[in-house]
């Protein structure tokens, strides 16, 4: 829930950001263009309308002559229709270009995500994420849109009514018009402390959805460390504080109401003080003197809105800024432009120029570090022939992981060169290299939808057949066909609905699917009960077969059964050797083997 | 109704509040239709030549301090008297708008707390059949709906009623015919919202939906990157994520469009009703039946009607979605809690257990403990192995009051478990989880949850014992990391480890290892399993795991399955048996093998 906390942001306008904002705005221009003038005619309409009920008064009522009168109903029906019409067409053309401009950024941002690297997903966290892609880029759109509808509406408001008045009645109106730098002023010191105060309570807001996502996810720690009563206390000093900010927040507005208000009744005391004295003397028309009296009322709405989206843009620069800072990340791992020329992209590869990849691999002095400080690995070579078994052992940070990144070209050595079948994987794409790649996850994801669905996400051409074939070889048929809706089961978001040992069968199955030449495998700590752990053994079996595999292992029947296992410590290779070779040794790996497996 | 009694209840310590945000309303309604009066006055009886009419009090006043010319000459009065009476309607505006920010809050705040409150002490078996995620959104966005009505919609309704009332008795003590012209359309401008709310609460749910939609595809695309880019799939995605992206796009434009019908045809209706006024009023005003200030005034109120109502059906619609949050909301309330009878004791717990005939079966399932029977005695450790579903897990959470067992007894020091107090049986029985739960504080506070007070040196000793303590000196901010989010993630065998640390903090007699050792490797394990024997001799410790090496050095080890013990004994004893035992210590240590591997010789002499 973190994610979602408000970051603070107190910059000034900042033209470079809004220039990169402009880049997806200009696309619909015209519409903006469209959008801004049905606003003029908004605007001009509503300005027109104490006009028309002058007319009336000072054409009408004051002669004395209803000549004209029908006329005027139907100039007036016509004004309101008029009015309706455009009504309909902003509110729907800003529609169009809110909802146009978001989709835009957020499909643009999803596709950058598609390319950034690892090293990025690594630093920020899902929920960091989604907000930006969510939320800010709701705000943006909205701003853009909704934005330039109150701005210009506002502006030829008080223009307009400005124009009027003083067209109607100088004098009066730069009497009645002193009201207005007050106006001003308060609103924007009024609008910026509320949009602050709500900024406050959404902080706090979102420490109560947290806070409440901790309580129940964590229920059962809670009552089995008896902390009920502390977890409710702590729980009541957030609500306590959200109290105080909301109040604060709604005390705020509820004094801005009443003071622009009475600031108006100012204007609209003096267009009756002067205004009337003016009729009196008969220098002032009735009708004018009604008009001034409206237009002082009307006055104060679009201020409100003026000084409102003033505020906003400072909220909506930093949700600019935010998104914007995501989609300008350059991703760490590129395929260079020649690359890209002969094996094309994500979005079109050229299958056509693709070579067979065989499964030699070599490291050749590779050198790495995720923080340029501490060396994971270190001038480390290694040659693996095509349909090789690796196993890799080792403790906790020792570098097998390291070495598998590497290899997927999730990361690249900062030093030396990976190459795939004598070649620097460099100068291949990567998506190459990742089609032909098959690649377990210790903790096995599958995505919501059907296991069917699931399995298929390794070969989207596969067959029903094949997928079934898929399932057979890795042993998950049986149970899957022992569910109720077989293939078709709803695997629940994240596969939540199927248990770890299931979940890794599908994924495995997924595997196969995909026809890999290599195949990795970072084998999972978790307790999966002894039964399980069979099936699993010998769908490890399956997929292994004649394909270049590495596996971070940990259970010791994979092990057992690798062509070389490679025991890893510091980054460095420190054993080397097939099962009985090693134990042959009684080196480290005989050690590691004995604690592990034979401590009794 | 019966929803509407909940909110009643919780107004309980706000109700005055309520009813002076509402007095207030009532009062700034008032003020505000007075204005109109005040220009209507000014325009017509001292501007223009019309005789004082009205109560003989407020004449006779008006005679006494000048009467119209000295009113004429000094106009700015009637100019202040208007500033002051807005200024008045603000006053209560403002405390209209301060007194129910302090109520509806309050509310809120109460129900927040009841919520949390209530949720702690729920049943545990409650949570395994819910989504979290709909907990989550019946506490936070149900409520915020609650919230938003209490905090405006409730007075707004009350604002338009009044000025409904008000306006009309005035409209109607000015002028009948007007008056009846001026509401012409008004119900039609009504009906008209009322129904396009209703009708259009479709299209807002639909709007929901596919973005909650829409971010499940974003979610799970971010969630399984590795997945996505070990596939190679990144084009399928950004093609599935374009399609959930246009729906949402298409859908809410869609909205847009449908509120654009809404808004310009309630402003036609809204605006033709003030033209009608406006022609009529000029009609009757120039064959003078009517004056030109009553025709102001009017105009005025049919402007200060209209847009109200406008919303009203807005309101209204919403109000339904109050009535759904409050009923969601009602179902967590009223959900049973942990029952507490009063004759629970709270004996000194040494740590003796003895379980007979023990049954247990979840709620219209098939029994999972069914006649289980061992006994263990203080100090003594007990190790259990059993396949999944075999009631390990059920058996620990019998231990600690998290259920309570249907047959059988469990006794502890001869006490039966169920006549313990459960948060007594829960702060002497420590448990510690495979997959624990740490909370987004620091690491220094996830340990000494269970004990707040605890000084820094216990804090050390503990973490060095479930041997942490090494591990969080490393990071950069060691005792002071944040866990979580925005902190360091930790491994899961970190996570074990600190879980060990803040059970051991609170010197509990019985500890529970529910494979908690599983995600660290099996050194930190021995020596963990060590650091406990040299904290208290006494400690009788439970742990449940798949590793023959963690469970053979315990005192007894129990074999589960089916919810029956099948062998019992030490390892010795378990390894020369045939059994499941047997099976899985053959497995683990690859011995199967040996006998027919003959490279296998160095390692014979390692093995007892």
């Amino acid at each position: 829930m973190d994610a979602y906390r408000e970051e603070d942001y107190n910059k000034g306008f900042d033209l470079k950001l809004w220039q990169g904002v402009f880049n997806y705005i200009k696309p619909y221009k015209k519409e903006l263009f469209t959008l801004a003038l049905l606003m003029v005619g908004v605007a001009g309409a509503d300005v027109i309308f104490p006009l028309m009920n002058k007319y009336a008064i000072d054409n009408f009522v004051v002669v004395g002559d209803l000549e004209g009168l029908i006329g005027f109903s139907w100039a007036y029906f016509g004004l309101v229709v008029f009015l309706a019409t455009t009504v309909f067409l902003f509110i729907e053309k800003a529609g169009e270009i809110q909802t146009k401009i978001s989709y835009d950024i957020r499909k643009n941002g999803f596709e950058h995500l598609q390319k950034l690297s690892f090293s990025y997903y690594d630093k920020k966290a899902v929920g960091w994420l989604m907000a930006r892609m969510t939320s800010d880029v709701k705000k943006l759109g909205d701003t853009i849109a909704w934005g330039l509808v109150d701005m210009v509406w506002g502006s030829a408001m008080m223009v307009g009514i400005m124009g009027v008045m003083l067209y109607l009645n100088w004098k009066l109106a730069l009497i009645t018009l002193i009201v207005i730098p007050p106006l001003v002023l308060i609103s924007l010191f009024f609008q910026k402390k509320i949009l602050k105060a709500h900024r406050g309570v959404r902080k706090v807001n979102s420490q109560i959805t947290g806070a409440f996502n901790e309580g129940i996810m964590g229920v059962q720690t809670t009552k089995t460390l008896v902390r009920e009563e502390e977890n409710l206390r702590e729980f009541q000093g957030v609500t306590s504080k959200m109290r105080g900010q909301s109040v604060r927040a709604a005390i705020f507005s509820s004094l801005y109401l009443p003071i622009v208000l009475t600031l108006g009744s100012i204007g609209t005391g003096l267009a009756l003080w002067f205004g009337g004295e003016g009729v009196m003397l008969e220098v002032i028309g009735y009708g004018t003197l009604v008009a001034f009296l409206s237009y002082t009322v009307q006055f104060f709405e679009p201020l409100r809105e003026l000084a409102r989206i003033f505020a906003e843009l400072q909220s909506a620069q930093a949700s600019a800024e935010r998104v914007l800072s995501m989609i300008n990340t350059d991703p760490e791992i590129k395929d260079s432009q020649e690359v890209i020329e002969v094996y094309g992209n994500i979005l079109n590869p050229k299958y056509q120029n693709w070579p067979k990849l065989q499964g030699n691999i070599s490291f050749k002095d590779v050198s790495f570090s995720y923080n340029d400080e501490e060396k994971i690995l270190q001038e480390f070579n290694l040659e693996v022939k095509a349909a090789e078994t690796i196993a890799l052992v080792g403790e906790t940070g020792s570098g097998k992981s390291t070495i598998i990144n590497l290899l997927c070209r999730f990361y690249e050595p900062i030093k030396g060169e990976v190459l795939i079948d004598g070649v620097d994987y460099r100068q291949r794409s990567q998506l190459w290299l990742h089609q032909n790649l098959g690649y377990v996850l210790q903790s096995p994801y599958l995505f919501s939808g059907t296991i069917k669905e699931n399995i298929r996400y390794g070969n989207l051409k596969a067959s029903d057949l094949d997928i079934i074939e898929a399932a057979k070889m890795v042993n998950a048929h049986s149970f899957i066909t022992k569910l109720e809706k077989g293939y078709d089961t709803q695997v629940g978001e994240g596969g939540g609905n199927l248990s770890t040992g299931e979940k890794q069968l599908i994924s495995f199955a997924r595997a196969i699917l995909a026809k890999p030449r290599i195949f990795v495998l970072d084998e999972a700590t978790s307790s999966i009960d002894t039964q399980m752990e069979r099936v699993i053994q010998r769908a490890i079996d399956e997929l292994i077969k004649d394909r270049t595999s590495f596996i971070v292992a940990h259970r010791l029947s994979t092990i057992r059964s690798a062509d070389r296992i490679l025991v890893i410590k510091d980054g460095k290779i420190k054993e080397a050797g097939s099962h009985k070779e090693l134990l042959v040794k009684q080196g480290y790996y005989y050690n590691l083997y004995r604690k592990q497996f034979n401590e009794i | 109704m019966k929803n509407f009694k909940l909110l009643f209840s919780f107004m309980k310590g706000s109700r005055l509040l309520y009813l002076g945000a509402i007095l207030s309303v009532a009062v700034a309604a008032f003020l505000s239709i007075i204005n109109p009066l005040v220009l209507r006055f000014s325009i017509d009886n001292i501007i223009g030549g019309e005789p004082f009419e009205g109560p003989r009090v407020i004449v006779s006043i008006l005679d006494f301090s000048g009467g119209k010319e000295a009113l004429a000459s000094n106009l700015w009065v009637m100019g202040l008297i208007l500033i002051g009476l807005t200024a008045l309607q603000g006053s209560f505006l403002f405390l209209q708008g301060r007194w129910l920010a302090l109520a509806s809050e309050s509310i809120v705040k109460r129900i927040r707390d009841a919520l949390y409150d209530h949720l702690q002490y729920i049943p545990y078996g409650y949570y395994s059949q819910r989504d979290t995620g709909d907990l989550i959104q019946r506490c936070t966005s149900d409520l915020d709906t609650i919230r938003h009505f209490l905090a405006g919609q409730f007075v707004e309704v009350g604002r338009i009623i009044f000025m409904i009332i008000f306006v009309s008795s005035i409209m109607l003590s000015l002028d009948l015919r007007m008056t009846l012209v001026s509401i012409m359309v008004i119900p039609f401008l009504f009906i008209f919202t009322f129904i396009f709310f209703l009708k259009v609460k479709n299209t807002f749910e639909k709007v929901d939906e596919s973005e909650a939609s829409m971010s499940t595809v974003l979610q799970e695309n971010l969630t399984g990157v590795r997945v996505v880019r070990a596939f190679a799939r990144q084009s399928y995605e950004i093609d599935k994520f374009d399609k959930k992206n246009r729906e949402y796009r298409d859908l809410t434009y869609k909205l847009v469009r449908t509120l654009a019908w809404y808004w310009s045809l309630s402003d036609l209706l809204a605006l033709t009703q003030i033209g009608i006024v406006v022609v009529f009023g000029v009609y009757w005003t120039v064959i003078g039946q009517i004056t030109l200030g009553t025709l102001v005034v009017f105009t005025t109120y049919i402007g200060m009607l209209l847009w109200p109502i406008r919303q009203l059906g807005r309101i209204l619609t919403d109000m339904g979605k109050t009535i759904v949050a409050l009923e969601r909301i009602d179902v967590i309330l009223s959900e049973g809690v942990e029952v507490k009878s009063g004759n629970e004791i709270t004996p000194q717990i040494k740590g003796k257990i003895q379980v007979k005939d023990l049954a247990f079966a979840y709620e219209n399932e098939e029994p999972i403990l069914d006649g289980l029977s061992f006994e263990v005695e203080a100090g003594e450790t007990v190790a259990i192995l059993g396949p999944t579903g075999s009631g390990k897990s059920t058996l620990v959470k019998l231990l600690t009051r998290l259920y309570d067992y249907n047959k059988g007894s469990i006794k502890v020091d001869g006490v039966e478990l169920k006549r313990i107090r459960r948060d007594w049986v829960r702060k002497n029985i420590g448990l510690i989880l495979q997959e624990p739960f740490l909370f987004a504080k620091s690491i220094k506070e996830n340990i000494s949850l269970a004990k707040v007070e605890a000084e820094d040196e216990e804090i050390f000793k503990v973490a060095k014992d479930a041997a942490v303590h090494n591990v969080i000196l490393d990071f950069d901010k060691g005792y002071s990391t944040e866990v979580g989010e925005r902190g360091v993630s930790l491994s899961g065998g970190q996570k074990q480890r600190v879980a060990i640390a803040r059970t051991l903090i609170r010197d509990c007699p019985i500890l529970i290892f529910d494979d908690s050792l599983s995600a660290v490797d099996t050194e930190t394990d021995a020596q963990i399993r060590k650091a406990l024997k040299r904290r208290n001799k006494d400690t009788t410790t439970f742990i449940i795991s798949h590793r023959i090496t963690t469970l053979a050095q315990a005192d007894k080890i129990l074999v589960l399955e089916d919810g029956k013990v099948v062998q019992s004994g030490d390892h010795e004893k378990l390894i020369s048996q045939e059994g499941m035992y047997r099976e899985i210590y053959l497995m683990q240590s690859g011995v199967k093998d040996k006998l027919k591997d003959k490279g296998w010789g160095g390692l014979n002499g390692c093995l007892s």
